[in-house]
């Protein structure tokens, strides 16, 4: 494909007088895997939705697969494979059945479906559950399903609106390594999170989203070189500190401090340095622990709150 | 060769049936017998001892078609209260189902066409029972089965459209109270509407039921009235066109918004 997968300037959503996403610009290129990182009610479900074509945008321009969604829904979303945020499979029905009727909704033979139906299910590792009703398998089992019937109309571009929330870590692990290997065999993957971890395993790019606008664009290597320093250390205060004094008296320590319910963040760039300091100094800490700066530090510093807010 | 969308969601909803038809197999055969050998044979034997005749048909034939047509409603009614609100709500399927090339407005269309298809069963279940019983006296009682199945979308369209914008089933046991269930007792189905006091009467013809009863009737007897086959036709196509229009609507609000 020629030019980009997905274009958006200005692009506006509004409910009323409600402004869910608020003129924003983004630009996702074939094969790329891209994200939209954000606190829940940022706007990224609302963009999402648009982008798939099921919410018609109040503003602004958007191009998917070149074509504009207002004119082109159906050949749109005949393109796209969509893992909604929370899944919407034929629960009383079985595994195989539910790739079999959404196979038909985009009006595939039925051939062409069980063949690629036996493909997916090999690729989400549910063989062995195919005539099991989908009521009783598991969360992650749920969601992989999802995305095996998000992949029966082998789109090239795949929407993912917060795929892993609610799994267990090894849940989430297994996800990411078949959106990795989707990823490797040429499908551009969009998609929304609000677990920085997910962001910086699977985004190649991502922007950061705060109250319906973007906050930061970049790769999340660069987006943390860009606004954090290297290292923080985490300050967790004795039981009967008095916060207020104690951030205070830890900002000569660092380049920047933030204080969270029931930690202070100082950043740095030697955290070994920092802390040893802090120690020496004789600071009443419960604890100090010393990580690398991480997207959620960008997040905290942009907009002054975290993530899980 | 390619299927049109709306005729892919009656596939998927026939799917569904096929794999649970076994626990809906009571009330598609058995509930018609049931209804035919009370209402029927027991109730219409006491009428033929005293009064002989309803209409100038034996009650066990007046009845059955009335009995025939209102089970459509009934069961068209509740699909399309339930299920709608599951599909948008709480299982969400509707959701999955406009994500890929089929819109808000063919899923709507679609979802009527089956209810009034799987409606077509059952009465055609409930007409087979009718005819072993002797109370299918007319060859042209093979039509009684379209009339239950335009009726069960007279009566979906504007039900679906009503139940997609809702967000809790609160008001729907009140729809089955206060509205079906009167329908059900007072549309010529029992008794003819000339039985009603006379500053009612002219209300029966507002029930599409009624319209629909009608039409069962003309058709599983045989005697009928050509201009009052076109009203009937033509108030019951009138019902599925306002639900219709108000549904496609109702149902690209809630999902495409």
């Amino acid at each position: 494909m020629n030019g980009p997968m997905i274009e958006a300037r200005a692009l506006t959503k509004r409910f009323g007088p409600f402004v869910a996403v608020d003129g924003i610009d983004f630009r996702i290129e074939p094969g790329e895997a891209f994200g939209f990182l954000g606190p829940n009610g940022a706007g990224k479900t609302s963009t999402m939705r648009m982008i798939g074509c099921v919410s018609p945008r109040s503003g602004g321009v958007l191009r998917v697969l070149g074509l504009d969604p207002t004119d082109d829904g159906p050949e749109i979303r005949a393109r796209v494979g969509v893992v909604p945020q929370e899944d919407n499979l034929d629960t009383e029905l079985t595994v195989w059945d539910n790739l079999m009727i959404y196979g038909r909704y985009f009006d595939l033979p039925r051939r062409e479906i069980r063949e690629r139906a036996t493909e997916l299910l090999e690729f989400v590792q549910l063989s062995d559950r195919r005539s099991s009703r989908v009521d009783p398998l598991s969360g992650g089992m749920k969601r992989r399903l999802t995305i095996a019937r998000s992949l029966i109309n082998r789109p090239e571009l795949l929407l993912l609106d917060e795929p892993t929330t609610g799994l267990d870590p090894q849940a989430r692990h297994l996800l990411w390594d078949r959106l990795y290997r989707l990823k490797r065999s040429g499908v551009t993957l969009v998609l929304t999170t609000h677990y920085m971890d997910e962001a910086e395993q699977l985004c190649d790019r991502l922007v950061i989203m705060d109250n319906a606008q973007i906050v930061a664009e970049g790769s999340p290597r660069q987006l943390i070189v860009d606004n954090v320093t290297r290292e923080v250390v985490e300050v967790r205060l004795a039981i009967d500190a008095d916060p207020a004094a104690e951030v205070a008296k830890l900002k000569r320590f660092g380049d920047r401090v933030e204080a969270l319910a029931d930690r202070v963040l100082v950043y740095t760039d030697d955290g070994d340095a920092t802390a040893g300091e802090v120690a020496s100094d004789g600071f009443d800490a419960a604890s100090v622990l010393v990580r690398r700066a991480s997207l959620e530090d960008v997040f905290l510093i942009l907009t002054g709150r975290t993530l899980e807010d | 060769m390619s299927t049109p969308p709306l005729l892919r969601v009656v596939e998927r909803e026939a799917l569904v049936y096929a794999r649970l038809w076994r626990g809906l197999a009571f009330s598609t055969f058995v509930q018609p017998a049931l209804y035919l050998a009370a209402m029927g044979i027991g109730l219409g034997g006491m009428v033929s001892a005293h009064s002989g005749r309803v209409d100038g048909l034996a009650y066990l034939d007046f009845v059955a078609p009335g009995l025939l047509v209102a089970s459509a409603m009934q069961l068209a009614a509740s699909e399309s209260m339930w299920p709608v609100l599951g599909g948008a709500k709480w299982m969400r399927q509707f959701h999955g189902v406009v994500a890929t090339p089929i819109g808000p407005g063919e899923l709507f269309g679609g979802f009527v066409l089956w209810t009034a298809l799987r409606s077509m069963l059952g009465a055609a279940a409930f007409l087979l029972v009718a005819a072993l019983l002797g109370a299918v006296p007319s060859a042209w009682g093979i039509l009684a089965v379209l009339a239950a199945g335009l009726c069960a979308a007279a009566f979906c369209a504007p039900i679906t459209a009503f139940s997609i914008s809702q967000d809790s089933d609160l008001s729907f046991p009140l729809i089955m109270r206060l509205g079906v269930l009167p329908l059900f007792l007072f549309s010529g189905t029992f008794f003819p509407v000339s039985q009603l006091p006379s500053g009612l009467r002219p209300f029966a013809v507002l029930s599409p039921l009624w319209h629909g009863v009608e039409l069962g009737r003309a058709a599983t007897t045989g005697r009928f009235d050509f201009a009052a086959v076109v009203v009937h036709v033509a108030v019951l196509v009138a019902c599925i066109g306002v639900g219709a229009t108000f549904g496609v609507r109702a149902f690209a609000r809630r999902l495409s918004a």
